[in-house]
């Protein structure tokens, strides 16, 4: 109880701290004075000083933070400086589910990809199978995510458009499930297969040498001695034992690519998801919304980091009292 | 000097020896740019939309009438594929692709290199600091670390280029300019220093209860002494495994910020930049987006395969 009652407190300290970072990165950098930029090119001293004072810029740094998050968090009121009136809140709100569909596609492909992949590089480690599958791998992680989007939208928008294979591709953008489920399905497997290549890189090799390490515990010789097969072996012994760093990693990268980590994607695409609307908060230098969506980020990832703590502790009782978890391999890129 | 354990087990490698040959390739090819633009005569940087261009004996315009059936707009030239001006062909503002190409790679493997470093030698301050000292101080700098990691790595540094990038900034007696390449390598730097920071503060924690550094703390040593005599030197393999693999994803978060416009600013140009470029004409002349996309791509890979391959040097048989 209170190791859950630490890492909450250490949670809590995690969001303030990027809360603040935020905060003073946009305030505390020379050149970036809001008001002026509110009151747009060629605006007079007076226009300037009466958005400075309406806005609240005139006061503290304390109080203008204060105010911000009792805005966002407490009254979820707080409105756009761009688009003068518009609740960031709700925007957040509404772009949650374009990227949660985007990243949720893409999970299905790198978890089954990476299975197969990782699983069939441990078998044949060392062989032909092995040495492809690991090449292929690295040049996956190695291929920048927007370049290799506007490859697949330059083959299945324009050039194979008309061909048998890239025929069902619907034009860029987002179709809500609501409206079509098959057009959902179509809009989003695309931009969810650029998004998982470079996941399966990381994490069928992650795997592949997981299972090697699985393969030489005492458990799995006390299997193999015990007569089981080789489905047995892999399937339920191996798999199992090296499952457990997949699985915390599996959620930090989850989480990231929901906070907004998917924006590059989401931009190439034409997705209005998190990280679209964060990019169009940083391009208009929106702080209200950029303090929005980078919240809700790191709202996921801390919480998807105390998941994958329990979630260690309970899988693995060997664990105790370890704090933070195993984080391992490449950050996501997308 | 000792042999390095992971470059003694890299070395005579195939993929090894692929990944030096691009790289050394690579950086030759970035720094004979300039030969390469005036032995064909072309300026990479300036705009040439009126501009002709000896094709198959003739002269024609660098800037073609569109083919479309209304003759509406102009399409710059294609790839001729053969040396000389504009083999590769002309980008929107009609300026050459391949020398454009040169250019870009100059800024994207400088951009990424000096990142690399910077993020290395901070990564390796934070995570001495924080392995030898122990106690408070190592709380502090791995909250701090964590922070920065609960933070998408590409919204951290879009972020903070957005609010840089492209002002004139002052701090005290120091400016940077608005197309300086400072703020781009500092900003990179800094993104991915949790990430290095972390294997080294691991890596120097289990060092601490090693005999030789217990054996030098009996012995009296400093802890300046134990830090520049006993822990960087054995830190030496960790840092060289991670080298190649950081400055990988440097020159991919290089590239993502200049095709955002974020990083690299114009007249200068990197391969994300000119992706960015191409990204207009990628229906008409995909040429311009594809060949600095595959240059990115060649290049992250041979720096991946050398990572992995020093990785190897000093991973255990079993694990390979």
């Amino acid at each position: 109880m209170r190791g859950v009652l630490s890492r909450l407190g250490q949670t809590l300290f995690v969001l303030f701290g990027i809360s603040v970072l935020v905060f003073a990165v946009f305030f505390a950098t020379p050149g970036s004075d809001p008001s002026a930029r509110i009151a747009g090119r060629g605006a007079s001293e007076e226009t300037i000083a009466r958005i400075r004072h309406e806005y609240g810029f005139d006061r503290g740094l304390v109080a203008r933070y204060l105010s911000m998050m009792d805005h966002l968090f407490l009254s979820r009121d707080l409105t756009s400086y761009v688009n003068h009136g518009q609740n960031v809140v709700a925007e957040v709100f509404h772009a949650a589910p374009v990227t949660l569909s985007l990243v949720s596609w893409a999970a299905l492909f790198w978890v089954g990809g990476a299975l197969v992949t990782g699983m069939l590089a441990a078998c044949f480690a060392g062989r032909w199978p092995d040495r492809l599958l690991s090449g292929l791998g690295i040049l996956g992680l190695s291929v920048p995510v927007f370049w290799l989007g506007e490859m697949v939208n330059l083959l299945s928008q324009s050039r194979f458009h008309d061909t048998m294979l890239f025929r069902w591709v619907p034009a860029l953008g987002y179709i809500p499930p609501g409206i079509s489920l098959t057009g959902w399905a179509k809009c989003l497997i695309l931009p969810a297969l650029t998004l998982s290549i470079a996941f399966i890189g990381i994490y069928g090799r992650i795997l592949r040498s997981d299972l090697l390490a699985a393969m030489q515990e005492d458990a799995l010789r006390t299997a193999r001695a015990k007569g089981a097969g080789p489905v047995r072996l892999w399937v339920f012994h191996a798999l199992r034992l090296s499952g457990l760093s997949v699985v915390s990693l599996f959620g930090l990268d989850f989480a990231q690519l929901l906070g907004g980590g998917a924006l590059l994607t989401e931009v190439v695409f034409a997705l209005p998801g998190v990280g679209h609307l964060t990019y169009q908060g940083l391009s208009t230098l929106d702080l209200p919304l950029i303090m929005a969506t980078v919240m809700y980020s790191a709202f996921f990832v801390v919480i998807a980091n105390v998941l994958v703590d329990g979630l260690y502790r309970l899988l693995d009782p060997r664990i105790g009292s370890r704090s933070g978890t195993a984080a391992r391999g490449g950050r996501s890129h997308g | 000097m000792r042999v390095s354990l992971a470059w003694r087990g890299a070395i005579g490698r195939p993929s090894v020896l692929f990944a030096c040959i691009v790289l050394v390739g690579l950086c030759l090819s970035a720094c004979l740019a300039p030969f390469y633009a005036q032995g064909v005569g072309v300026d990479p940087f300036a705009s040439n939309l009126a501009g002709s261009v000896m094709r198959d004996g003739r002269v024609v315009d660098v800037m073609q009438p569109n083919d479309n059936p209304l003759h509406l707009g102009l399409t710059p030239i294609g790839p001729s594929w053969r040396w000389g001006a504009y083999s590769l062909g002309a980008d929107s503002q009609g300026r050459d692709v391949a020398a454009r190409l040169l250019y870009g790679g100059r800024s994207s493997l400088l951009i990424a290199g000096a990142s690399a470093c910077l993020c290395l030698v901070l990564a390796t301050g934070c995570g001495m600091v924080a392995g030898v000292f122990g106690g408070w101080i190592d709380t502090v700098l791995s909250r701090l670390l964590d922070i920065l990691w609960a933070v998408p790595v590409y919204l951290f540094a879009i972020s903070l280029s957005v609010v840089t990038v492209g002002h004139d900034l002052r701090f005290g007696p120091f400016h940077i300019g608005a197309d300086s390449f400072l703020l781009p390598i500092g900003i990179i730097a800094l993104i991915y220093v949790p990430y290095a920071a972390r294997p080294i503060r691991a890596r120097t924690r289990s060092l601490m209860t090693s005999g030789f550094v217990l054996a030098a703390q009996g012995l009296g040593a400093s802890p300046v002494r134990i830090v520049l005599k006993e822990i960087l030197p054995s830190l030496i393999d960790t840092l060289l495994v991670l080298a190649p693999l950081i400055m990988a994803l440097c020159l991919l978060a290089e590239s993502a910020l200049s095709f955002l416009s974020l990083g690299v600013q114009a007249p200068a140009a990197s391969w994300g930049s000119l992706i960015h470029d191409g990204e207009g004409l990628i229906y008409s002349r995909p040429v311009v987006a594809i060949a600095p996309g595959l240059a990115i791509v060649l290049t992250v890979l041979a720096l991946n395969m050398l990572g992995e391959a020093l990785q190897n040097g000093v991973r255990p048989m079993r694990t390979r």
